[in-house]
């Protein structure tokens, strides 16, 4: 298994790491919070850790912590607009159940 | 589900807990709403995907508030209700503007705020009230795309508003329901989106040609906060000046009479649309059908055109000229140039700008947009997005400015984070009879205690009239300017004799120091309380040993030799709980020896009262 990006997320993931001027990829990660058991992290990457796997999609760095990984090992990590807004969205096959919001998961 | 945007490392919010902040471009003829999503500053549109929201807001007789394009269709028909470029009367009262040109009907305030107010049908509004109503448009797109409520708003002023301006900004936004994080100089926004805050230091010209007014910016970055160096402008110049023009030469060219209201309002929108071609283009064709049936039809050449605006172009120079005088300046000092507002788009100004300067001028961003982004970079900081704040408070005093008083205590003139410029006064007096002199400290920090703040300026007043303690008034103020200077005068109201001293307050402090110095004071709260309150009582103390040592040797006689040795008793003891640490028991013993000098203090009342009628015709007392 691993972690994927569409290419417009891949696209929008290189353009937002040329703006910030420095980083090495994108942090996939999940959090213990949120009202539904978890909560998916996205953080640029400046540093990997020593316990980190890394994947590459679309020529973008993905790096994701080993307990993260099991939660969301199969994600593919796509960018959207929803009416005005826009950001990204993870398809996480590993998830059962999502609050109302899909800020949070449970699997 | 929910779409996430790119934290930086290990900043991820909880879910729900987003913390989304804007920043918001408050223009005179335009206003703008941006932020910063996966650490890329946009700025977001309506529906319509208009960025550009006008700064005009019509009062319908329903009640109902238009803002934005549909106020703005409504400016003919209806131009009483319709108030256009209300940012010109915010903080002002009626001398201040020009009202004879204005379709609105204006009224001095009731209350004591001076500020002008407009009559509409909806009632008295003030211009606070109309930009509010602005704002709340903006917070409501900014909520509705971002999904979720604001932390708060980075809301832009021009850097020569002064405090009341700055003031009725701040009210609009409080009444729009916005929290706001801070007010940037406009020029500073457009500066910050650029990252030239990132560079360690240089001297950058803020070039803003808007709709209706130009402004000139020089600012000096150093050690990571921007300084406004000078500000020059013209509140009568912009693109519609352009516009103006063209229109003209339409008219002159194709031969035509004034025209009525509807053919000038189609003539100017074609004159605009012909000078936004002309920005990429070597010639445009006006071509349209008047309301009589004349047919236009004219080709404006980018040459032609030039040559109609070229009076305009060089009218910028001259304040950019004056503030480069002000700011001292030579050509070859400065750094970069900002380009701001949409007029900064016609070639032959980047052309004169770029030759007056002798360099390109920074052009990449879009200039509509520049100050919007810059404010919502700067909002994104303070909402605490990013873990290495780098950006420090920009034009505000970073520490709070204040002086030295009696017993070591610092007292604060002007609180941390207020915005420049600024002004306070205080009034203080002497504390010993006969005093003549007075030496004034200024310090810098949040502790209570001067010992523990840094020391900026010392200088002296003399020639106070000699007085009885506590009857001269020793009025001090502190100014800081603009450009962050401060300046501490020191007046005795009734002799006038004045002293003062100008120091630069932000030079010598890192961020890292001013950190630290706001943490200590924090982590120290309760320990400079005490040490406040032990100062105060043995201040207060030594003022009554003081006092009442002073009418023992001058009126002791009055009281029996019992009372008087009870008194100095009471005065060894107060000396020696003086001494102590102990804040309370100083109070006590203060109150002891008051208690105790009551009838003695009474006796030398009735012997000044004697003494001064004494020998003296009831006709001649002014009573």
């Amino acid at each position: 298994m691993a972690i994927t990006l569409t290419p417009t997320a891949a696209d929008r993931v290189e353009k937002f790491l040329a703006n910030r001027g420095k980083g090495v990829g994108l942090r996939l990660g999940v959090k213990t919070t949120g009202c539904s058991g978890m909560a998916y992290t996205l953080e640029f990457v400046d540093e990997l850790n020593s316990e980190d796997t890394a994947f590459e999609s679309n020529g973008v760095k993905i790096i994701v912590d080993p307990k993260s990984l099991v939660y969301i090992d199969g994600t593919e990590l796509d960018f959207t607009k929803e009416g005005l807004n826009e950001g990204f969205k993870f398809n996480n096959p590993n998830v059962k159940d999502e609050c109302g919001c899909g800020e949070s998961f449970t699997v | 589900m929910a779409l996430l945007q790119i934290s930086e490392p290990g900043m991820s919010a909880a879910p729900h807990q987003h913390k989304l902040a804007v920043g918001i471009d408050l223009g005179t003829t335009n206003s703008l709403v941006a932020t910063v999503r996966s650490g890329l500053s946009s700025v977001l549109s309506d529906e319509h995907g208009h960025a550009l929201l006008p700064s005009v807001v019509h009062y319908n007789a329903d009640n109902s508030v238009d803002v934005g394009f549909d106020a703005q269709k409504k400016q003919n028909q209806d131009p009483h209700n319709t108030i256009l470029s209300v940012k010109r009367f915010m903080g002002r009262g009626l001398k201040d503007i020009d009202i004879s040109q204005l379709p609105y009907k204006f009224t001095e305030s009731v209350e004591s705020t001076g500020m002008v107010q407009i009559e509409t049908r909806a009632g008295t509004k003030s211009p606070v009230e109309v930009s509010a109503d602005i704002l709340r448009v903006l917070k409501t797109r900014a909520e509705q795309i971002l999904g979720g409520e604001l932390v708060g708003a980075v809301i832009t002023v021009p850097a020569y508003f002064d405090d009341a301006q700055r003031q009725a900004t701040k009210d609009a936004a409080r009444l729009a329901g916005l929290n706001v994080l801070r007010l940037l100089n406009e020029p500073t926004a457009a500066a910050v989106a650029y990252g030239l805050d990132n560079a360690s230091e240089g001297i950058y010209v803020i070039y803003d040609l808007g709709g209706g007014t130009f402004d000139i910016s020089i600012l000096k970055l150093s050690k990571g906060v921007f300084e406004v160096l000078a500000t020059n402008g013209d509140s009568a110049l912009g693109g519609d000046d352009f516009d103006q023009r063209i229109f003209c030469w339409i008219l002159e060219t194709a031969k035509l009479s004034p025209r009525n209201a509807h053919d000038t309002r189609l003539l100017l929108s074609k004159a605009r649309e012909a000078k936004e071609w002309l920005t990429e283009h070597a010639e445009a064709n006006v071509s349209c059908m008047l309301s009589d049936g004349d047919f236009v039809n004219v080709t404006l050449t980018t040459h032609a055109f030039i040559a109609l605006t070229a009076t305009l172009v060089q009218k910028t120079l001259s304040p950019t000229r004056k503030a480069m005088r002000d700011a001292g300046l030579g050509i070859e000092e400065i750094d970069g140039i900002v380009m701001v507002g949409g007029a900064t788009r016609m070639p032959q100004i980047r052309k004169t700008v770029a030759e007056y300067f002798k360099q390109t001028p920074l052009t990449n961003l879009d200039p509509d947009k520049v100050v919007a982004l810059g404010a919502a970079i700067q909002a994104n900081v303070l909402a605490g997005n990013k873990s290495d704040a780098d950006l420090l408070l920009l034009d505000v005093i970073p520490l709070s400015l204040g002086l030295e008083t009696f017993g070591g205590l610092a007292e604060k003139i002007i609180h941390r984070n207020s915005t420049l410029p600024i002004s306070r006064a205080q009034e203080f007096t002497t504390y010993k009879d006969g005093q003549t002199a007075m030496s004034i400290h200024v310090v810098q920090g949040e502790r209570e205690l001067v010992s523990d703040c840094r020391s900026l300026a010392r200088f002296e007043l003399r020639g106070i009239p000699p007085m009885v303690a506590g009857a001269a008034r020793i009025r001090v103020t502190f100014t800081v300017d603009a450009d962050g200077l401060l300046s501490v005068s020191a007046r005795e109201t009734s002799s006038n004799v004045e002293a003062n001293i100008t120091v630069k307050p932000s030079y010598g402090l890192s961020e890292d120091e001013i950190t630290q110095m706001l943490k200590t004071s924090f982590n120290s709260a309760e320990a400079d309380k005490t040490a406040r309150m032990l100062t105060e009582a043995r201040v207060d103390a030594g003022a009554i040993i003081e006092a009442v040592t002073t009418a023992l040797a001058a009126d002791g006689a009055l009281i029996d030799s019992e009372e008087k040795n009870a008194i100095e008793a009471g005065i060894q003891r107060l000396q020696t709980i003086a001494a102590s640490d102990n804040a309370d028991a100083i109070h006590k013993a203060v109150e002891a020896l008051n208690h105790a000098t009551e009838s003695f203090a009474a006796a030398r009342m009735d012997a000044s009262v004697k003494k001064a009628l004494s020998g003296k015709e009831l006709n001649t007392l002014n009573l």
